[in-house]
């Protein structure tokens, strides 16, 4: 009697858990299809700028504004890739851009890991402040300080030369933070057995510090080699000969002047100004992700 | 060190042989050591951010200008500022634009944040697509986005045509508009790089609290709210902070975008600061208004590192 109710209540049960499972993968098949919308259309609204670009790049300079819009180019304009060279100073820009890449990458991974060790591995009265300090620096805005610091520079003779965005961008706390975040997670018996062995600080940091650091000291080339490359405020503030432009000031100018109005032409010059980027990002992502969520932030 | 600190307090005080030099001289040599490490980035960060940190408030209160003489003036160009139109309407805009930007941008990326950690196919695609437009150079986002919003021929107006929007607004020819034009740039561009950091929380929220959630009959929306957000707060907090300072702070995006117009309409307050001090030459001037902006970045900074606490005991 009792053995038949309880197998009852029993089946009962198994089909209301049934019921329920059904309905809940429904629902989550449903919520799925969602989440592809939502990611189809994001996708599309977050690419479409650059594929704007890209194809306009390869229009004729009347066709870039034509109504109805057209998205793709009747005719591929490619000649727009060549002309670009000779109608603006693409190589000089190219040039500056790149020299000042590579100095201020080199001087900040250095500079930054080496700080970065110091503050993760050596103990001194003092060194909390010193790195509180640092931190600080976070809430304050360079926009706040850019005018002190130019007269600063301006005084030193090293504004309007290449050398005022070297000093301006190798020396930043990021760096610092990114480095030092990575270094406290590197276990410390590492370096105590090192140390026991007869190396000395330095030797730690260079012979197992550094090559432990690798993907971080990476995620850093490439953030600081982007963000040289990106940037357009300092240059503008101190380059003022056009022997000096970056990339990004030169095309900018490119565009103030643009009487004769041929944006296909422009369109070329972004394209290229952002293909190594692109680039770079594309080879190194997981660098780049991993940077930015490790020390959560740029600049 | 640790060992080396205590031989050094544990030797004998009243001992009449000085202790062995080297254990003596340890700790400054720790010193030593760990400033040698410190002093070439140091170097360069206290020349080029701390001393004009320092130097900025002092130029506040002289009226420097580009001969470089600076007389002691008080607080005059405090007073100054509190009188001047085109600071107020740079503030009021500073904020509007904050106002805007802050919570659409938390959403949006939360939203994406929160959709893709469900494992959906392509989310790794949909990852560096989202994340591309935070790397590119804000010279070609804002050439590209301003013929984008160009009122008559750009394909975003030609979009709302077709779609039946009678009279699609005029963007960055219209004061109305302009803002919000910034704004949906600025939030596109950001939108992946803060995803990336809530979607690094939502990884860290334990699964077994949603199963626990879910035994108890919660529903989504009410596991959300009760069990996601709580858990994702340090990443919340963080994210506010980092987009609150770098809000008060939108600069370059405007400044090749809109440069300030159409009128005033999107003078922000970082480019207050640098009209005044690099194309009127009112260096101290300029520097008093670069106090209120940092003053600003300070104040709600500490203001939300308060709240966080009070929110977390």
């Amino acid at each position: 009697m009792t053995a038949a109710i309880d197998a009852r209540v029993r089946r009962e049960r198994l089909a209301v858990a049934a019921e329920d499972r059904r309905r809940r993968t429904a629902g989550r098949r449903a919520a799925r299809l969602l989440g592809y919308a939502v990611l189809i259309v994001a996708a599309a609204a977050l690419l479409a700028p650059f594929f704007w670009m890209l194809m306009s790049s390869l229009k004729s300079s009347n066709e870039v504004f034509s109504v109805p819009i057209r998205w793709i180019p009747e005719t591929f304009v490619w000649s727009n890739y060549v002309d670009i060279w000779t109608r603006s100073g693409m190589l000089t820009w190219l040039r500056n851009t790149m020299v000042l890449s590579v100095v201020v990458t080199f001087l900040q991974v250095l500079t930054g890991s080496f700080a970065a060790y110091g503050f993760a591995r050596t103990r001194f009265p003092g060194r909390n402040v010193l790195f509180l300090l640092y931190v600080g620096t976070i809430a304050v805005p360079w926009q706040s300080y850019m005018i002190p610091q130019f007269i600063l520079l301006s005084k030193l003779q090293v504004s309007n030369t290449l050398w005022s965005i070297i000093l301006l961008q190798a020396f930043g706390a990021f760096g610092v933070f990114l480095m030092k975040q990575f270094y406290e997670s590197v276990p410390e018996e590492l370096s105590e057995a090192a140390r026991i062995d007869g190396l000395s600080e330095y030797g730690i940091w260079r012979r197992i510090m550094l090559p432990l650091s690798i993907p971080a000291l990476a995620s850093l080339t490439l953030l600081t080699f982007v963000n040289t490359w990106n940037d357009y405020l300092g240059p503008l503030i101190y380059l003022r000969d056009p022997q000096l432009w970056t990339i990004q000031l030169g095309l900018k100018n490119f565009v103030s002047n643009l009487y004769d109005t041929n944006y296909a032409l422009l369109f070329a010059g972004l394209t290229l100004s952002v293909i190594p980027i692109a680039l770079i990002f594309v080879l190194g992502q997981r660098f780049f992700v991993e940077g930015l969520a490790t020390s959560g932030l740029k600049g | 060190m640790e060992v080396a600190l205590t031989t050094v307090t544990a030797a004998p005080p009243h001992s009449a042989k000085p202790p062995p030099r080297r254990q003596m001289r340890l700790p400054v040599r720790n010193a030593l050591v760990g400033w040698s490490f410190i002093l070439p980035n140091f170097l360069g960060f206290a020349a080029l951010t701390l001393v004009p940190v320092l130097v900025l408030f002092y130029m506040s209160f002289t009226n420097w200008n580009i001969f470089g003489g600076s007389e002691w003036i008080g607080l005059d160009n405090f007073r100054r500022l509190l009188g001047d139109g085109s600071f107020r309407i740079a503030v009021v805009n500073t904020l509007y634009y904050s106002a805007l930007h802050i919570p659409l941008t938390i959403a949006c990326s939360l939203g994406l944040a929160l959709v893709l950690n469900n494992k959906l196919r392509g989310a790794a695609f949909f990852r560096t697509a989202a994340f591309f437009p935070y790397i590119t150079s804000i010279v070609a986002i804002a050439v590209v986005w301003n013929l984008m919003f160009s009122p008559d021929y750009g394909p975003i107006n030609q979009v709302l045509h077709l779609v039946g929007v009678e009279n699609p607004p005029g963007w960055l020819t219209s004061t109305t508009w302009s803002m919000p034009a910034v704004v949906i740039v600025s939030t596109w561009r950001d939108m992946g790089y803060y995803m990336i950091l809530f979607l690094a929380g939502l990884q860290a929220v334990p699964r077994e609290l949603h199963e626990a959630a879910r035994v108890d009959g919660a529903s989504t929306v009410q596991r959300f709210f009760n069990v996601t957000l709580p858990c994702l707060r340090p990443t919340t907090f963080f994210v506010t902070v980092i987009i609150t300072i770098s809000s008060f702070k939108i600069f370059d995006l405007i400044l090749v975008m809109t440069d300030g117009g159409p009128g005033q309409s999107t003078l922000v307050l970082s480019q207050f600061i640098f009209r005044k001090g690099f194309e009127e030459n009112q260096f101290g001037y300029a520097s008093s208004a670069a106090v209120a902006l940092f003053l600003m970045c300070i104040a709600v900074t500490a203001a939300q590192f308060l709240w966080n606490k009070k929110r977390s005991s």
